[in-house]
């Protein structure tokens, strides 16, 4: 909970981290691969604040006890949805996976919601792990990673066969919400793997699943907005957005901001650290203290008020994952349902 | 002061017409060029760079082929030499870019076609972003959405951001001439309706936030990755 100015907020860490990305966990043969991609992650938080950042050491090895001061003791967060993603083909133990994430959070009860992943190209034993992690883990999430690199594959879309077969048991099994996670790379590589057109496709599709796409579609913020408008499960993940550009691009932030209000609205986007990548402490603070700079282009943008920051930071996870919210920390008077507030456009 | 335009400034200012399909920027600007050299028998050596080891391969590959053909075009050099560097498919890419093999030999079994298309949709964002950059005085004083339907170039003052606005349009094969109109739509041509042109505004304005906000992680991450100033790099915002 973070309180500030007599008003108090629940906080939801919609996506966040716990990984293992040291030189003892790269697959041989493909050091290069894992070195990359923690080393990618790593220049990602020096878009934040320069006192928050980790040396590339710690910043591949950070312990539990560093995760619990910086997500709930200093960081502010009442409820932390894990996120695993997998990456095994560079990384030996995983990483960061399902089975990790619940060790911790296990130690923990109330604190995590333990969300688990697929891989359609996995097959039918990728099916049956599905069934085994909703069992064993209680998900009711799960987050897809479409350029994991698997078998000599670079990646999938959503709307691939098997991609809808997974879709389905997911949904069959009380999977409710999807993360997606867009990367440089798909099948095949001519393609924009950014595209987020088979989001559409599967989230028309499969209507009582929520589709929360992690940094708003970044890089292809336009396409994803102009997609929300039309989807109604369709949700704005906004990991990356406060931490990469709040800090180090307040102006982009800010109009990133607006066009997020004006055409997705406030009720359908989630706030998510991307701890390890960035702390929540100082992108809670930063967040609600912010407003739009005092300039004429700004002035079309739809307005941010304490109850959409409310929103915003928990209120609307605390929704799509059925988390009790004390009374006190409820917005005082209901407002009118999602998407209301955006402005729907007739294609 | 005589300014001597050396090969190597030569050589520079043929890379600057190549642009980050993605964020629409020349790729000196960007500062994805960390070396231009060129030796006094003629030999260029062009080294590019990029934010992330993990960029997207299909932009590394065309920026790669775009410098390459462009240094190439060159009159006067003994050899080209341009390559991509700490990326994961550097290997790859330089090698295809070098036999001029294209992007489907380049990539065997994981490519089913050229670039051609990838390029095309991103210039059509350029030419919406551009089009917030050239309409946005108009709505700013005020003009109805519907009259900044009814414009044609030739209503429009001059400017730099007008003249990049044709030449994206020209790009695509749209209508460039005095009495084009302003608002087109980038994948018929065909003029916007009155009716239609707040909604046309607001995806131009969408999208060019979008590239804009890209650019500034893009250039966020270079500057972590390399402390070096690239050759031809201009630092912004």
């Amino acid at each position: 909970m973070y309180e500030k100015n007599g008003e108090k907020y629940f906080v939801v860490d919609s996506h966040m981290h716990m990984w293992k990305a040291g030189p003892d966990n790269w697959v041989k043969g493909a050091e290069q691969y894992a070195k990359g991609w923690i080393e990618c992650f790593h220049a990602y938080q020096s878009l934040g604040p320069k006192e928050t950042h980790w040396t590339i050491e710690k910043f591949m090895s950070y312990t539990e006890d560093d995760l619990m001061k910086d997500v709930f003791e200093d960081g502010y967060v009442d409820v932390a949805i894990f996120q695993p993603t997998y990456l095994k083909e560079w990384y030996t133990e995983g990483f960061n996976t399902t089975e990790q994430n619940a060790n911790l959070g296990e130690k923990h009860p109330g604190m995590f919601v333990l969300n688990t992943r697929f891989d359609p190209r996995d097959g039918d034993v990728g099916l049956e792990e599905l069934a085994r992690n909703v069992e064993r883990y209680g998900s009711r999430g799960v987050k897809l990673y479409t350029a994991e690199w698997n078998a000599g594959s670079r990646g999938y879309k959503l709307t691939d066969p098997a991609a809808y077969t997974y879709l389905a048991k997911a949904q069959e099994l009380g999977i409710k919400n999807i993360h997606v996670h867009k990367g440089p790379t798909i099948w095949p590589l001519d393609k924009d793997a950014f595209d987020v057109s088979d989001v559409d496709h599967a989230a028309t599709d499969f209507p009582e699943l929520n589709f929360i796409v992690e940094h708003v579609g970044l890089p292809r913020i336009e396409d994803f907005c102009f997609m929300a408008t039309q989807e109604p499960n369709v949700y704005a993940g906004l990991s990356v957005v406060i931490g990469g550009l709040m800090h180090a691009r307040p102006q982009f932030f800010a109009k990133v901001m607006g066009e997020l209000l004006f055409w997705v609205g406030e009720d359908k986007m989630t706030f998510g650290s991307d701890y390890g990548i960035w702390e929540p402490k100082w992108q809670i603070e930063g967040f609600v203290d912010w407003e739009f700079p005092d300039q004429p282009e700004f002035a079309d943008y739809p307005r941010l008020g304490v109850d959409g920051k409310k929103k915003i930071l928990g209120l609307n996870a605390a929704k799509l994952y059925d988390i009790k919210v004390p009374d006190e920390l409820q917005l005082k008077e209901e407002t009118p349902a999602a998407q209301d507030d955006s402005k729907l456009v007739a294609s | 002061m005589t300014a001597v335009f050396t090969e190597k400034d030569r050589v520079l200012d043929a890379l600057g017409a190549v642009r980050d399909p993605e964020l629409d920027e020349p790729i000196t600007t960007l500062g994805f060029v960390s070396t231009c050299v060129v030796s006094a028998a003629g030999d260029a050596v062009v080294r590019l760079r990029l934010p992330t080891y993990f960029c997207a391969p299909n932009f590394a590959f065309l920026m790669v082929a775009d410098a390459y053909d462009v240094v190439s075009a060159l009159p006067g050099l003994r050899s080209v030499d341009v390559a991509l560097e700490d990326h994961f498919a550097a290997a790859q890419i330089n090698a295809g870019v070098a036999a001029r093999a294209g992007f489907v030999a380049s990539f065997d079994g994981e490519a089913a076609a050229e670039l051609d298309e990838l390029r095309r949709t991103f210039v059509a964002k350029a030419v919406l972003a551009g089009t917030d950059q050239v309409c946005r005085p108009f709505v700013a004083s005020g003009t109805d959405p519907a009259e900044v339907a009814r414009l044609t170039i030739a209503d429009v003052p001059p400017s730099a951001e007008l003249d990049r606005l044709l030449r994206r349009r020209a790009e695509l094969g749209l209508s460039t001439g005095p009495d084009a109109p302003l608002l087109i739509d980038v994948g018929t041509g065909e003029a916007v309706a009155a009716p239609a042109a707040a909604r046309h505004l607001g995806l131009a304005r969408l999208t060019r936030t979008g590239i804009e906000a890209n650019t500034g992680i893009c250039r966020g991450m270079l500057r972590h990755r390399y402390t070096e100033s690239g050759a031809g790099e201009e630092e912004q915002e």
